[in-house]
């Protein structure tokens, strides 16, 4: 689906004050996958903006000690969550906040990066066992941020991925895949390098990159400056893809900036 | 001087013994003794002769090019203030702003030392005042530092300029010195750039003789009033001037002059300075110009031998600068009107017909009579322009007019012509590729360092797009933009290694984008289609008209522009100047230097004047065409290395002289030059490659400082230099010679180095005519490049972008607009020279080799190249070819030795870099190997592909001949590399196969295990796992809450997510280990909830549970799932986890026969063992419980050890008491 910015605009401000819980995406039952992309970058943009006012540790504390006396008046109700909804800020990020303080008052050390997302993976490792419920409340109920929801980023740009190289092992485009780039011990890898260019409505085109989430503006903008330059500075024009859910490929020119978005079908034909 | 342009108009000498005179003083004997004897007395001035007759004739044509102010201020008497001439009366010198030349004193000082000399421009020739003019002369140059240079360079410099105060009052009309501040001085509307100067003072009579610095183009300089900033005080003479102050009058004329020069300063292509004195032409015509009428030419005898005289100079190269006089000739051809000569002198009545006495051009008509015959004697020249300027010339009507046959032959010429010179279009910036082999982890010392070089290279190409983007932009500047941010990461290039990777990115950038002329070029030598031909003829004059109505005349520069940086190449020199790190410097000019010789001794095709096949031509194509990217690049690389390695000596402070001179010369002479140039170029004459060689030297040498020319180093430089360029007689063509184009390329960069403001100006005019003692002692072949025609008018053009100023000026002729170019000129005072340096030593060269290169000689040169190319390519993939078999077997067995290792020695297998000396010991010998395989693949792969390349026609014995060389070329690259890195490679890759197979070893061997793929059916229509992963999350998540009261999943649903994640799990094709790991974990945490019977079932109303039989169900396909499907490890322990357990504790009542059914069917199925279980229940007993729960919970795990192994029927049994399992359990 291809919107205009207008459109998207609008749709953001319609989704600006949803909390990122499943109960609440509910709500959102038309054309659910592209709204939920929408939402999730907005949510993300929001949670970048406001993100350091809850790592004040006056706020943590106050959080903290609320979390205490939810949990003390009823272990089973969904207190972290009922929290980090009410703070507006997401569910596993309290969570891991909150797990954060706990471990650093019941051990000496403070708790490494890695334990901690060693615990949020799998919250039966947490000593506390009410604390572990409401973390895995938190981690299960929120789409946007968590273990899980990273997972499922990962997995979707695999099998992006994965789709990408069949059509072009289909259409016989030799290619070389992110792992044989490595190995040659090139510093950044677009999912694939075509051994031989082809051109995309007049563009050479070098590389091609798979992005499943939505691709708004700013997130484009994030991308050119993460990865799309350095792939140019590589000598490589390429097209980043973003799939529309519903087979058609949507590429988003690079080198002059964002111009005329054009649509790919499924296999290619464009090529 | 005047004394034998006076004899010889008086025809008592003839012109031919006057050229002889000054170009051969040896030879005068030769001639008839009356004419010697004239000429023996005159014979001090002999090197005087050229700069004199050059000034004489740009004073001549003042009147006809007027620059001077407007007829006002040529008052009479005015002349009378400038310096006399020595030998000429002094009112000849009316135009003295003209003169090319200073005026030298009287004779007898003729032969002092060249720096008193120079102080012949002023009246009193006293040093201090040397150093002033000096000084003012280093202003220029100094601001002349171009583009970012003269950024930086003028805000710290300009003001002070030490040694001008010391002894010189200071020279207010000196721009350069006192540049104005303040109010806006009476200029044109759209003059832009701020006046920092109130107002012109007055200064002394004296002063008003201290004449700037004579530009060499005197001819009127006028231009079209543009909105260039440089366009300057085009100012309304006397404007608020009390009548009668000539003197500052002068001192404007001065100012003008000064300014005259800034467009040579600014590094972007200005508009020069209007100097036109007389009104500009309206564009409205309201002055039309003088028709030239060859009738009405007066003394037409004497302008023929002037200009023969003239024209016999420069076809000696005794002038300077060939296209310089051309210009000078194009710019009499088409002069619009004469001002009056009544009104500028009075005295030089047309009745005075005493030679040199009377004006020389008395009317438009005596110009364009001069500049025709002028022009007949330089046809072939002319002929060898590119073919819009020739076109030009053949429509001129003027010279249709005076020489119909030159006219012809021009037309004639411009027919023939293939010579279409295209504009170049910018090029669109390219990033330079990544070099896995250069620019691999392997080449950093560190990971540190290579990350360090990957964000460096980020930030590189992202202030490179910031630049192509802004630096268009009014008001936009680099320093201010990007200078902090370069700094910066000139900052993070710690490591020696860092400083070399980057500067190898940024040369190979800069040949990428800049290769091309001025970096604006994209196809160096690409067929543009001529625009005015496509236009049509009969549209040319509607064209023109456009052009005038919408084109400022553009200029480069003038006929002879200082060094600039143009189009991209300006991002580099800013970016070598922001960057301001010596350690960078160092490293370029290194590479630079390496890159210099490396092109510069690039072995480059020959011709082969018998070669007559008809392939020539298509090899002739190609040859020319890497000859011009090879000088091309020398020229840019060049370029830059001069800039940067004289960067630390240019400043905007005028040359020391004296003492302080000595010792700085005795200073610098100790330097080491960064690159052996002289060598390079004694070389290079020598083996008659000087049309690659010069012109990149003269890129070079353009950035040197005032300094550098005295060095004796590279004095020996200019003066080979100097002889090349009085050898380099046009007409002279003989065989073996250097063609044509390739002198005429030759003399346009040396013309215009000579014109360089640090290249001090008594170096041209030597004692010595040297045209005869220029004779190469020529060890290398007969026929070196320089008789190859490599040079065509595309390269020629691209070189010398100034040539085109010639098709400029006529073009402003046919459009009507009075706009002409200026450009720079300088003047030039003679002096004497020194000897040529040494000769290096002949090498020598192999008998097998000069075998070869004998056979090649007789040959096309296409065999050579093929042969070459053969062997290079056959060679590098030889090497190839072992590293992918010798090599890679090796590898294998090191890592098949290194198992074996690993199972003796156990897990840790000892100490990797002991082992990697192990492997390597046993297996480096192999390596021997590698020179027979490598001289076996030689042999079986070149001679096939000479033979696919080579014509088939070609002889057999000749198509042996060059299989037996390709072998042997390719044999020797080969093994000449294998022998000297084959240990170096079989242990690097050993060594990375010991960190793969020990990092296998590592972390995850069971990640690393076989994984099977879906089967050869499959046609990967399974769910895919992000929508499964997400679909079971939203079980747990409802599962776990909180939910809405109307929430819920249905038994299908459950039942039918298992069946797909069973197909997603079969099939493979989308699935990545993260994705699997989460789907195993997911699956626990619902068979947890299962068992719990927390999973809300949508239904009726009153069946908000899952039936048991369903249940089980469903937790035996997930048991079968984790038994067939996941091919990675299930955390199955999870099940038993406090946590998950603990679920149980919230049930009412609770239900434990669907744990011990998972639990004895784990134990079935063998996916966990009883003890494992076991060692799970009985940390459970740790955990703190609700007592009751506590002891349900030791009951479940009696119950469990007790029977060890229930049979299905005994299942059954405990569904039987399924209603109250709780009170069951406690019982038993």
């Amino acid at each position: 689906m291809i919107l205009t910015k207008a459109q998207y605009k609008e749709i953001a401000q319609c989704l600006v004050s949803v909390p990122p819980t499943r109960q609440s995406l509910r709500k959102l039952n038309q054309s659910r996958a592209t709204l939920l992309s929408i939402f999730s970058q907005e949510y993300q943009k929001h949670i970048k903006r406001t993100h350091a006012k809850h790592h004040t540790s006056e706020a943590i504390e106050s959080y903290y000690q609320r979390y205490l006396n939810g949990v003390v008046k009823n272990g089973a109700a969904p207190v972290l969550l009922d929290l980090a909804n009410e703070v507006d800020y997401a569910p596993s990020l309290m969570a891991r906040l909150i797990l954060e303080r706990f471990l650093q008052e019941h051990e000496e050390t403070a708790p490494s990066k890695s334990v901690i997302n060693s615990m949020l993976r799998d919250p039966s490792q947490i000593p506390d066992g009410v604390l572990a419920n409401q973390v895995y409340q938190c981690i299960v109920n929120d789409c946007c941020y968590g273990p899980l929801v990273d997972c499922i980023k990962h997995a979707i740009g695999h099998e992006h991925e994965v789709l990408l190289r069949d059509l072009l092992l289909e259409k016989n485009l030799p290619f070389l895949g992110e792992d044989q780039l490595r190995a040659k011990g090139c510093d950044k890898t677009p999912d694939f390098i075509l051994q031989v260019p082809v051109a995309v409505e007049g563009h050479i085109i070098h590389w091609i990159e798979s992005k499943a989430s939505f691709g708004d503006e700013c997130s484009h903008h994030a991308y050119l400056h993460d990865q799309f330059w350095s792939y140019w500075n590589r000598s490589w024009t390429g097209i980043p893809i973003r799939e529309n859910g519903e087979g058609k490929y949507r590429d988003v020119r690079l080198h002059a900036g964002l111009e005329k978005p054009c649509l790919l079908r499924k296999g290619f034909r464009g090529v | 001087m005047a004394a034998v342009l006076e004899s010889l108009l008086r025809e008592e000498v003839s012109v031919a013994a006057v050229v002889r005179w000054i170009a051969r003083s040896t030879r005068g004997s030769e001639d008839n003794p009356g004419e010697a004897a004239a000429l023996s007395s005159l014979r001090p001035l002999r090197k005087e002769f050229v700069p004199f007759l050059l000034n004489f004739l740009r004073e001549q044509s003042s009147r006809v090019l007027p620059q001077g102010p407007p007829t006002p201020a040529k008052a009479p008497g005015a002349s009378a203030a400038l310096p006399g001439r020595p030998g000429g009366p002094s009112r000849g010198s009316r135009g003295a702003r003209s003169q090319l030349f200073p005026p030298t004193e009287a004779p007898s000082t003729a032969a002092e030392a060249p720096l008193a000399r120079r102080g012949g421009r002023r009246r009193g020739p006293g040093p201090a005042r040397e150093r002033g003019g000096r000084g003012l002369e280093e202003g220029v140059s100094g601001e002349n530092l171009p583009g970012a240079g003269g950024r930086r360079l003028r805000g710290s410099g300009s003001p002070s300029r030490p040694s001008l105060t010391l002894s010189d009052p200071p020279n207010l009309s000196n721009l350069e010195e006192f540049p104005p501040v303040g109010s806006v001085p009476p200029g044109p509307a759209g003059r832009t750039k701020p006046s920092r100067r109130i107002n012109p003072t007055p200064v002394s009579e004296e002063r008003s003789l201290s004449k700037p610095k004579t530009c060499f183009t005197s001819p009127p300089i006028s231009c079209v009033p543009s909105s260039q900033p440089s366009a300057l005080d085009t100012s309304p003479w006397g404007l608020g001037l009390p009548p009668g102050c000539r003197s500052l009058q002068e001192e404007r004329e001065m100012l003008r002059k000064e300014r005259s020069k800034q467009p040579q300063q600014s590094p972007t292509p200005t508009c020069p300075t209007p100097e036109l004195g007389s009104p500009l032409p309206s564009r409205a015509g309201s002055l039309t110009d003088e028709p030239a009428d060859p009738a009405r030419v007066s003394s037409r005898q004497r302008l023929e031998l002037v200009a023969l005289v003239y024209s016999s100079c420069i076809a000696e190269n005794l002038v300077p600068n060939l296209f310089l006089e051309l210009f000078f000739v194009f710019q009499l051809l088409t002069a619009r009107r004469m001002v009056t000569a009544k009104d500028s002198d009075p005295e030089l009545s047309p009745g005075v017909l005493d030679s040199l006495e009377s004006p020389l051009f008395q009317s438009i008509h005596d110009c364009v009579f001069f500049a025709v015959q002028v022009l007949e004697c330089h046809f072939q020249v002319l002929s060898n322009l590119d073919k819009g300027t020739l076109k030009l010339l053949a429509e001129n009507e003027r010279l249709l007019c005076f020489s119909p046959a030159l006219q012809g032959r021009l037309r004639a010429a411009y027919e023939g012509s293939v010579a279409k010179v295209s504009l170049a279009m910018p090029p669109s910036a390219q990033a330079v590729s990544f070099q896995p082999e250069t620019d691999n982890r392997a080449n950093f010392s560190s990971d540190r360092a290579f990350h360090t070089f990957k964000k460096q290279r980020d930030v590189f190409y992202e202030v490179l797009r910031e630049w192509e983007d802004h630096h268009e932009e009014p008001g936009w500047d680099f320093e201010k933009g990007l200078g902090s941010r370069i700094r910066a990461m000139m900052g993070q290039l710690s490591a020696a290694c860092s400083h070399s990777h980057f500067v190898r990115l940024f040369q190979k950038q800069l040949l990428q984008m800049c290769q091309s002329p001025g970096g604006a070029g994209g196809t160096v030598l690409g067929e543009a289609p001529d625009v005015l031909s496509m236009l049509g003829a009969d549209k040319l004059g509607r064209l023109w008209r456009l052009q005038e109505r919408l084109m400022a005349p553009q200029s480069s520069g003038g006929p002879c522009p200082p060094p600039t940086f143009p189009g991209c190449q300006g991002f580099f020199r800013d970016f070598i100047l922001s960057a301001s790190s010596f350690q960078f410097n160092q490293h370029l000019m290194d590479s630079l230097s390496l890159k210099i010789r490396e092109l510069n001794g690039l072995a480059l095709p020959q011709h082969e004047p018998n070669d007559e096949d008809g392939e020539s031509d298509v090899d002739w194509q190609g040859e020319r065409r890497q000859f011009a990217v090879v000088l091309l690049s020398l020229r840019l690389l060049a370029k830059f290395l001069g800039f940067v390695a004289f960067l630390p000596y240019r400043g905007p402070e005028p040359p020391p002289t004296g003492e302080l001179q000595d010792s700085i010369l005795a200073l610098r002479s100790q330097v080491p030059p960064v690159l052996d140039v002289r060598t390079l170029l004694q070389r290079g004459l020598q083996a008659r490659r000087a049309v690659l060689t010069v012109p990149w030297l003269v890129e070079f040498l353009s950035f040197a400082d005032h300094v550098v020319p005295l060095l004796d180093y590279y004095r020996d430089i200019f003066i080979l230099l100097l002889r090349l360029h009085r050898s380099l007689v046009l007409s002279q063509e003989s065989e073996g010679k250097m063609c044509f184009l390739n002198k005429l390329l030759l003399l346009a960069v040396l013309g215009w180095l000579f014109q360089i403001p640090t290249v001090p100006e008594d170096l041209f005019f030597l004692e010595e005519g040297p045209s005869d003692a220029f004779e190469v002692d020529t060890i290398a072949p007969e026929h070196g490049l320089d008789a190859a025609p490599v040079v065509d008018q595309q390269l020629l053009y691209t070189c010398c972008p100034y040539i085109g100023e010639l098709r400029k000026l006529l073009a402003l002729w046919v459009s009507g607009s009075s706009g002409r170019s200026g450009g720079f000129m300088r003047k030039i005072t003679p002096t004497t020279t020194t000897g040529l340096g040494a000769q290096p030593s002949r090498t020598s060269q192999g008998l097998q080799a000069r075998l070869a290169h004998a056979f090649f000689h007789n040959q096309p040169p296409s065999l050579r190249r093929t042969v070459e190319f053969v062997a290079e390519r056959i060679g590098s993939n030889c090497v190839k070819h072992i590293k992918a078999t010798l090599v890679a077997d090796l590898v294998r067995q090191a890592e098949s030795l290194l198992q074996e290792q690993l199972v003796t020695q156990g897990e840790e297998g000892g100490d990797p870099a002991q082992l990697l000396e192990i492997l390597c010991s046993q297996l480096c010998p192999h390596g021997a190997q590698a020179l027979a395989l490598g001289r076996e693949f030689c042999h079986r792969k070149s001679p096939g592909a000479v033979r696919a390349l080579l014509p088939e026609e070609t002889p057999a014995a000749v198509l042996s001949s060059a299989e037996n060389i390709a072998v042997g070329l390719a044999t020797e690259k080969a093994c000449a590399w294998l022998s000297a890195n084959i240990t170096a490679l079989i242990r690097r890759e050993v060594k990375a196969a010991v960190s793969r197979t020990l990092r296998a070893q590592g972390p995850e061997p069971a990640a690393r295990g076989e994984r099977r793929g879906c089967s050869r059916a499959c046609e990967h229509h399974a769910p895919l796992p992000s929508h499964l992963i997400s679909e079971i999350k939203d079980v747990l998540s409802l599962a776990v809450g909180p939910r809405d009261p109307d929430e819920g999943v249905s038994p299908e649903h459950l039942e039918q997510l298992l069946g797909q994640l069973g197909q997603t799990l079969r099939c493979r094709q989308f699935l990545c280990p993260p994705a699997e790991q989460h789907l195993a974990k997911c699956s626990v945490d619902l068979a947890s909830l299962l068992v719990a019977d927390q999973i809300p079932i949508l239904g009726p109303p009153a069946q908000y549970r899952l039936e048991r039989g369903q249940a089980r169900r469903l937790l035996h396909m997930l048991l079968s799932l984790w038994k067939e499907d996941f091919q990675g490890p299930v955390p199955l322990q999870l099940l038993l986890s406090p946590r998950n357990v603990g679920l149980l504790a919230d049930t009412r009542p609770r239900e434990w026969d669907l744990l011990l059914f998972l639990l004895r069917e784990l134990v079935e199925k063998g996916l966990m063992g009883r003890m494992e279980i076991e060692a799970c229940l009985g940390s459970l007993h740790q955990a703190q419980w609700p007592g009751d729960f506590a002891e349900e919970l030791a009951t479940l795990s009696n119950l469990f050890l007790a029977e060890p192994h229930l049979p299905e029927p005994q299942l059954r049994a405990c569904e039987l008491v399924q209603p109250n399992r709780g009170t069951v359990l406690a019982q038993s």
